[in-house]
């Protein structure tokens, strides 16, 4: 296989805090996403998975290991190498689990932003913004500020805002805890296609065990370590689809 | 799209009002430096509308406006016979406080050299000059007087014929303007009992010298109004003002008048320069000072302002470098909506400014000058006060975003 892959991990360990305050909160995790492939992240709370991402989104640098994103080695341990903030603007969409919309902005304004910064005109970004508001179904509330929209809007505008930019990266937090089972599915579906159609690769953090059909890989973590679909449940669910 | 503008816009009103504040205080700091310019304005405008070239004053005096100085009248002709000078006039001025109308009525008291002068250079905004040697005046109109207007003062009662703009003191009294003869007689107004007095002491006094003896005319006229009295003083004057021929130099009449014992000279610059030196000068360094300790408040409390604006954005923010937005956007938001509550703010208070300071019992003089000046300011205000928040939204890590 020549085509690099979308995200590549190896030996990555973070240690918050020092001395008896000290938590390994990720162990020696190595993780490869292939483009196209949606991988699910399942584990207690607690395990690392959150801090998994920040370091995977070159948010949070990693105590040592390296993240290799299309390719391209961007973290080697707590050394960044290159502009991480313009890399993550034009290569990685993020979804958390609480909304994080931008509160002076209306819903369309805060995905036709991501375009913006990435150099698209004014109203180039507007209309891709519109195009992916209606594709979640959120397109009748496209002018509406974060707050006058439900907590399902916000999350639908907020995975809006994580495509708008055509990223090679998705990493979504526990994307679907605030949306019912068959919202939830549909934005896990919604990844789904995205990553088949344009390559990209997913990693999204869930609890919902129902929509696990929907993943091509699955990876379990628990205290820090990482390991490919260890838990029972997890196999069974695949299994059974 | 205008991230700064579209944070406005939410939260317009807090916006609104801070600006508005903002501008009431730029308000104050144009009203400071205006109430400066007008301090130094009014000080000058007497002398300024003399145009006098040279200014005989008494010996040692830094008369007549700073301190006072008397002088006798004859003193004009002596000064008119100086090579260079081609015309040299009494001055009179002095300021009086009298009752019209129950209330208190302070004003500077100005003699014009009638009939050379019968007012036609003064600032009139309505009526006429004088037009006769007795009993009219030209009136500032900020000492309250109406055309027509009549006003008691010692035993005559004048018209007030002409109206004029911002003619005032330095203490800021209006001015009123009378023929000089007028003006002592205001100055000297002694009740009768006392001029009876005066009229017999004289007569004994003229009794009593071979002049009086020898001359009954003087008898006569001693007994009579001081102003006949050629040969007796009359009342004084407070300068002799001089206008110099076209090219002559005044250091060199001055030279000429410096052997005189009874007089010193000053300039027009030499006794603008008394004036603010003198009479003006602490008011005017006290209002200076306010004003750049006013200006420096305003500094610190944009500064707060767009500081605390900026904490309230802090999330925003990270959630903005956590997207990848780069910093010049970031520090463009702060900056910007800086540079717009500056910008706003000089407007409001410009607006407000304009309407409230003729109210206000004196002058506040807002020049062109010291308008573009303070534009100046408070746009470098707007930039510093802008980095203070930009500093602390570069230390905003973007994981402050998310938990
Ligand atoms: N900023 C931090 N400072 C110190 N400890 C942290 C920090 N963030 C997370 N942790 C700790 O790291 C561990 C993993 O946390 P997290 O990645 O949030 O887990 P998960 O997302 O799987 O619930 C936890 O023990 C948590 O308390
Ligand atoms: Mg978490």
């Amino acid at each position: 296989m020549t085509e690099p892959l979308a995200l590549e991990t190896s030996g990555l360990t973070k240690v918050y805090g020092s001395g008896h305050t000290e938590v390994v909160a990720l162990r020696d995790a190595s993780m490869q996403v292939r483009r196209g492939e949606v991988v699910a992240l399942l584990g207690p709370s607690g395990a690392g998975k959150s801090t998994f991402l920040l370091c995977v989104g070159l948010i949070n640098p990693p105590t040592r290991g390296t993240v290799t994103i299309g390719g391209k080695l961007m973290q080697d341990g707590p050394r960044s190498l290159g502009d991480l903030r313009r890399f993550r603007r034009e290569h990685i969409g993020f979804v958390f689990q609480k909304s994080n919309l931008i509160p002076f902005l209306s819903a369309i304004e805060n995905v036709q932003v991501v375009g913006e910064l990435i150099g698209r005109p004014s109203s180039v970004a507007r209309r891709r913004a519109k195009e992916l508001l209606d594709a979640l179904g959120v397109g009748k509330r496209a002018f509406n500020m974060p707050t006058q929209l439900s907590g399902g809007e916000q999350q639908r505008v907020t995975v809006a805002r994580a495509l708008a930019n055509q990223p090679s990266l998705i990493l979504a937090d526990e994307p679907t805890a605030a949306l019912d089972s068959v919202r939830g599915r549909q934005v896990m579906e919604l990844f789904r296609d995205v990553a088949h159609r344009h390559g990209t690769g997913v990693i999204v953090v869930t609890h919902d065990h129902r929509a696990l059909d929907v993943f091509d890989t699955i990876y379990e973590m628990e205290d820090g370590l990482l390991k490919p679909a260890a838990s029972a449940i997890a196999r069974a669910t695949v299994a059974h689809a | 799209m205008n991230l700064a503008v579209r944070d406005i816009r939410h939260s317009l009103g807090r916006f609104v009002l801070t600006t508005l504040g903002v501008g009431m205080l730029l308000m104050v700091v144009m009203g400071m430096g205006g109430i400066y310019r007008g301090l130094v304005d009014d000080a000058l405008v007497v002398t300024r509308g003399i145009g006098a070239d040279l200014w005989v004053v008494q010996r040692d005096t830094r008369g007549p406006f700073a301190e006072v100085s008397r002088l006798p009248r004859s003193l004009v002709d002596r000064v008119a016979a100086v090579p260079g000078v081609t015309d040299a006039r009494e001055f009179v001025f002095h300021t009086i406080q009298r009752e019209h109308r129950g209330k208190p009525l302070r004003m500077g008291v100005l003699g014009l050299g009638w009939p050379t002068d019968k007012g036609e250079g003064l600032p009139l905004i309505a009526g006429r000059p004088l037009a006769q040697n007795h009993f009219e005046m030209i009136a500032d109109e900020s000492l309250g007087l109406g055309l027509g207007e009549r006003l008691r003062l010692g035993k005559d009662t004048y018209t007030v014929v002409g109206l004029t703009r911002w003619l005032v003191a330095s203490g800021g009294d209006g001015i009123a303007c009378f023929t000089s003869r007028d003006a002592q007689a205001i100055q000297f107004d002694e009740p009768g009992e006392s001029i009876r007095l005066e009229r017999q002491a004289r007569r004994a006094r003229a009794d009593e010298i071979d002049f009086g003896r020898t001359q009954p005319g003087v008898l006569d006229r001693a007994s009579g109004p001081a102003q006949n009295l050629a040969a007796l003083p009359g009342p004084s004057i407070s300068a002799v003002i001089a206008r110099l021929m076209p090219g002559s130099d005044p250091a060199s009449v001055q030279r000429s008048m410096s052997g005189w014992s009874d007089v010193t000279t000053y300039t027009g610059p030499q006794q603008e320069e008394l004036l603010l030196k003198g009479s003006v000068d602490r008011a005017r360094r006290q209002i200076l000072l306010f004003r750049v300790l006013l200006t420096i408040i305003s500094a610190v409390i944009m500064a707060l302002i767009i500081y605390t604006l900026t904490l309230d954005k802090l999330h925003p923010i990270a959630l903005l470098k956590l997207i990848g937005a780069p910093t010049h956007v970031i520090a463009g938001l702060i900056l910007q909506q800086s540079l717009i509550m500056g910008v706003l703010a000089y407007g409001v208070g410009y607006l407000i400014g304009t309407r409230l300071f003729p109210l206000f019992p004196r002058r506040v003089l807002v020049t062109n000058d010291d308008l573009l000046r303070l534009a100046g300011i408070v746009l470098v205000i707007s930039v510093l006060a802008s980095l203070l928040g930009i500093w602390k939204a570069m230390r905003v890590a973007p994981n402050e975003a998310i938990g």
